[in-house]
């Protein structure tokens, strides 16, 4: 009867965990640690696994005895005065014993994947990206191939990618879940991580959502939460293509509105903040590089879509998408009455930015 | 010059308004800190009752980006500075003494110190919600997030002063502890008899007495950084902003052992008693807390795995905090055993401590899970660390202090707390926390990093932030329960007597409420569980109720007299820190006023007969 009871606690404990492991595990959410696509990421599951199983015995195990023990040792009527048990030399070393074997053997493949996912395997290709974090965007640069670009960037599958990485100003911290765990970015320092994405799509079940997302997981001021960017996934030759087309000098604006747009640009302060590769009057670096900033398929460091009605509200005013950025605070257009954008102004930008492909 | 201390009269009343602000008893002195901590306690709960409100849906707009910053810092610092912590001191206040066969402790003034700048430097603490803004980059505070550059206005400069004057507040408390318990045990009560709450609060007061003055060096170099330029934190100038972070985790590890082993030295103590046996291995439990405290110092970077300080460190960090689970895990079996074959009375302390080891066995596990280096670069900052912080804070340090609570109400007040009410509020508690913290676990893994203000849909997060904000209306239930019971009870209470609970240690040889002098005659100790034992050999009662003490039999126990200047010093000392922020003169006038304290207490004797 009583081991029935233990049976019971046993297997309610052990279903809650199955229950709850089955209703947690949502590989389809864009962030989700459960869908690894690279080996790095891969590695860090493993060992996650391996200690939920550890854990989840030992939880299983302990709470149970805790459990059965209060029903078994409840206080009966009448019964009599408990024994003065002061303690069991034997059973005390067994389990101060048991947890040290359990820790040394979970200590071996700890201390093999910390080295592991430190640095890319010596003597294969990699690629290296510079990676500088700003408050609430990212600045993505590629030494070896002489480019620069913000939010997205690309990699091509199968490389080991190596990041070397710092900060302008505060601290935030690196994340791709499904490739990769996170690596904090640390202003007057360089921390390096690598990791190497197995395949191009990050969700082949829906079309939209093919890019893989990334965050800022350290706390960095009030607009931490919108501070997200996106890595695409090629094929190499369509990196090679996109690598191409990314050096070249942003397109010429053609239509009247987009050369309206353009002047705008020009004149309304944007090239404080803007660089726009061959436009000699936009080489400023305190915002993000709009070169071809038409490719991106977000906006606003990976918070919104990339459309025009998007854009308008952002170059409307950015507080509305994202509260507290810089360009808010500090672009002219936005502090000074007497260079606010009209309607017709924003329409032209966004005609102009758009263009930028 | 021993008329400075005669500017003001020496207090003498021991009763009403004045003998509460005067007072060095420290059982009073035990009763403020609870009653302060407890509603600083309600305060940091209502910061996250807003913190879930404003997550419960994506893209809510509750609170704005701004205020939240503010929420999750001032949470964490009122939960852990004005809450955990200062609810610890109020047991050792109320209990220690009584537990080891004391009158009083060590230094009854020093004590009324402690109490007085912990609640005016709380206030101040605080008070940053009225004057232009509270703390907002966390309660880790982070370099260079907290230079003037990044959070300019007063906020920060409200975490350094106010945690530096909170400070003093601990450390002296601390030494108070320290010298209390080595020095003033009642004949007999050799160091392996004590009571494992005392054993815990000695370790904790090691603990806290070396690892303050870290964290006082990081605060004041971070205040001369934003009040007067200087550079320790600004990297623009060289500076090395991850020493802020090694500054901070030195004393943040060991913090986290100070706000658990108390926990863990209260369950002790109640588990024997409502289990009708003595606790199983005293010496495996005891030495494997002084363990916890001192390997405390050898983990900290376990909150450094993702800045980058290489594998080499980061598998010996690794190491050692997997090492520290075993003296953890230690405890639980030992606690386990003292349980097994007892006659267990599932009373509401007991009910709370039982749930403590539950949940704290969850926290421990999620904290083995997080020691894993590697993997932990991808639970680190989510909120799978937000659910394993509430398992072991929250289900561990608040549910021993609420078994607490209920275990020592009567001693204090002389009345019982409502049993039924107690159930109700620990089943509502017990059950929100997990409804509330559990799918946390599920979030982090989902890739929700912590302190987002908010989120949006495409993520999949909506359906467990929900949950979890529902959770936290039930766990507002059960504190609410129990502050309904705590006021009822004071009135209508069943009168408790001695020893309610057929307990074991000395606190319970003597009267509820114990007076003033708490024991008539000092007791002699000849074993653990002293009291058990003399229960046992049928011996007790004689030394217990006072009974066929006259009062006049006792008129030559000598206590020591009321006193004003630790207030005095304490208004003093707050005074300086707000002076720091608007007014040097002012600063000079508090550090005036807190040296006529020193002076005129040291003037004073120390009980107010020899005054004349
Ligand atoms: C004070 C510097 C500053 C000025 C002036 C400024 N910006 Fe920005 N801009 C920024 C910053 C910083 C960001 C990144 C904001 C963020 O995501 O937090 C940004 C972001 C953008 C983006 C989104 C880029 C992307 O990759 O998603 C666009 C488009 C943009 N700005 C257009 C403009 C236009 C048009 C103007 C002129 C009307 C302008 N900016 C003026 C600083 C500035
Ligand atoms: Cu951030
Ligand atoms: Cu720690």
């Amino acid at each position: 009867m009583i081991n029935n009871r233990l049976r019971t606690i046993v297997w309610a404990l052990a279903s809650l965990l199955l229950v709850s492991a089955f209703v947690a595990c949502t590989p389809e959410h864009p962030q989700s640690t459960f869908d690894s696509h690279g080996p790095v990421a891969e590695a860090q599951m493993g060992l996650f696994n391996l200690l939920t199983w550890i854990v989840s015995v030992v939880f299983v195990l302990v709470t149970g005895g805790l459990l059965y023990t209060v029903f078994k040792f409840r206080a009966r009527p009448g019964a009599p005065p408990p024994q003065d048990i002061h303690g069991n030399t034997k059973l005390e070393i067994a389990w101060t014993v048991i947890p040290v074997i359990l820790l040394a053997a979970v200590a071996v493949p700890t201390v093999q994947n910390q080295f592991y996912i430190a640095a890319p395997p010596e003597g294969e290709d990699k690629l290296v990206v510079n990676v500088v974090a700003h408050q609430w965007w990212w600045e993505f640069d590629y030494p070896d191939l002489g480019l620069s670009t913000a939010n997205e960037f690309h990699v091509p599958v199968g490389t080991n990618i190596e990041f070397n990485m710092t900060s302008e100003d505060v601290l935030h911290s690196f994340w791709v879940p499904k490739l990769a765990g996170k690596m904090d970015i640390i202003p007057g320092k360089n921390t390096t991580m690598w990791f190497k994405a197995d395949t191009t799509d990050a969700d082949p079940s829906t079309p939209e959502k093919d890019s893989f997302y990334g965050q800022c997981a350290e706390f960095c001021g009030v607009a931490h939460s919108w501070m997200r960017f996106r890595v695409h996934v090629d094929e190499q030759d369509e990196f090679d293509a996109w690598v191409e087309h990314e050096k070249s000098n942003a397109k010429d604006p053609e239509t009247d509105l987009e050369k309206e747009g353009y002047q705008l640009f020009l004149t309304k302060g944007c090239v404080a903040c803007h660089a726009i590769q061959g436009r000699p009057d936009a080489v400023a670096l305190r915002g993000p590089n709009l070169t071809h900033f038409g490719n991106r398929s977000t906006l606003a460091a990976g918070i919104k879509e990339n459309n025009n009605e998007n854009l308008k509200v952002w170059l409307k005013n950015p507080d509305d998408l994202k509260g507290g950025t810089i360009m808010a605070n500090e672009a002219a257009v936005y502090i000074n009455p007497d260079l606010a954008l009209s309607n017709s102004d924003l329409d032209a930008l966004v005609a102009y930015l758009r263009g930028l492909k | 010059m021993a008329s400075i201390s005669n500017v003001l009269r020496r207090p003498t009343s021991t009763t009403g308004v004045w003998g509460w602000i005067t007072t060095i008893d420290h059982k009073k002195i035990g009763i403020m800190y609870g009653v302060s901590s407890f509603t600083f306690f309600l305060i940091g709960g209502l910061e996250a009752f807003l913190i879930r409100l404003q997550l419960a849906r994506p893209e809510h707009a509750v609170v704005s980006p701004e205020i939240y910053s503010q929420l999750f810092t001032m949470h964490a610092l009122t939960m852990i500075f004005l809450g955990v912590m200062p609810l610890s001191a109020a047991f050792f206040n109320l209990v220690i003494p009584l537990m080891i066969g004391a009158r009083d402790v060590a230094f009854p003034r020093l004590n009324a110190l402690s109490l007085w700048i912990f609640i005016l430097g709380a206030l101040m603490f605080q008070s940053g919600w009225f004057l232009g803004g509270s703390p907002n980059s966390g309660w880790f505070a982070y370099a260079p997030l907290t230079s003037s550059t990044f959070s300019p206005g007063n906020g920060m400069d409200f975490y350094t002063l106010g945690l530096g004057v909170l400070g003093v507040s601990s450390v002296a408390a601390a030494l108070n502890f320290i010298v209390t318990i080595i020095n003033m045990r009642a004949p007999g009560m050799t160091l392996m008899r004590m009571p494992v709450f005392v054993w815990m609060t000695l370790v904790t007061s090691i603990l806290l007495v070396t690892a303050f003055p870290v964290i006082t060096v990081g605060l004041i170099e971070l205040f001369l950084d934003r009040r007067f330029g200087f550079n320790f934190f600004n990297p623009d100038a060289g500076a090395d902003v991850v020493l802020w972070q090694h500054l901070f985790w030195v004393f943040g590890h060991p913090e986290v052992y100070i706000l658990i082993l108390p926990a863990m030295g209260i369950v002790t103590e109640i588990l024997p008693t409502f289990s009708k046996k003595p606790l199983f291995g005293y010496p495996v439990i005891v030495f494997s807390g002084i363990a916890i405290g001192f390997m405390g110092w050898a983990v900290w970077s376990h909150h450094m795995f993702t800045v980058g300080l290489g594998p080499i460190a980061n598998s010996v960090f690794a190491l050692t905090t997997m090492t520290i689970a075993v003296p953890t895990g230690v405890k639980i079996f030992n606690w386990i055993g003292t349980m097994w074959g007892g006659n267990i009375e599932l009373k509401t302390p007991m009910l709370f401590s039982i749930g403590f080891i539950f949940l704290f066995i969850i926290g421990g596990l999620s904290g083995v899970m997080h020691s894993i280096a590697p993997s932990d670069a991808q639970q680190q900052d989510t909120y799978f660390i937000v659910a394993h912080i509430h398992y072991v804070l929250f289900g561990g340090s608040i549910f021993a202090i609420m078994s607490g609570i209920y275990y020592w109400f009567p001693k204090a007040s002389g009345r019982m707390l409502s049993e039924s009410i107690g159930k109700v509020s620990f089943w509502l508690m017990f059950i929100g926390m997990n409804v509330t913290f559990f799918p946390m676990h599920f979030l982090g893994m989902d890739g929700m990093p912590r302190r987002q203000y908010t989120y949006d849909s495409s993520y999949g997060w909506d359906f467990w932030n929900l949950v979890a904000t529902i959770g936290v209306f039930l766990l507002a239930a059960g504190v609410i329960a129990f502050v309904h019971n705590f006021f009822r009870s004071l009135r209508k209470g069943e009168i408790a007597g001695n020893d309610p609970w057929d307990a074991r240690t000395l606190e319970w040889s003597i009267p509820s409420p114990p007076p003033e002098y708490n024991f008539a005659e000092i007791p002699i100790v000849n074993s653990r569980d002293a009291f058990w034992e003399q229960k046992q050999r049928g011996e007790a009662g004689e030394q217990g109720t006072g009974a066929g003490y006259g009062e006049e039999e006792h008129h030559d126990i000598h206590m020591p007299s009321p006193s004003y200047w630790p207030l005095v010093m304490a208004i003093g000392l707050t005074a300086a820190a707000y002076g720091m922020l608007y007014s040097y003169p002012l600063a000079a006038l508090g550090a005036f006023v807190t040296m006529v304290g020193i002076y005129a207490w040291s003037m004073e004797p120390v009980t107010a007969s020899e005054d004349h």
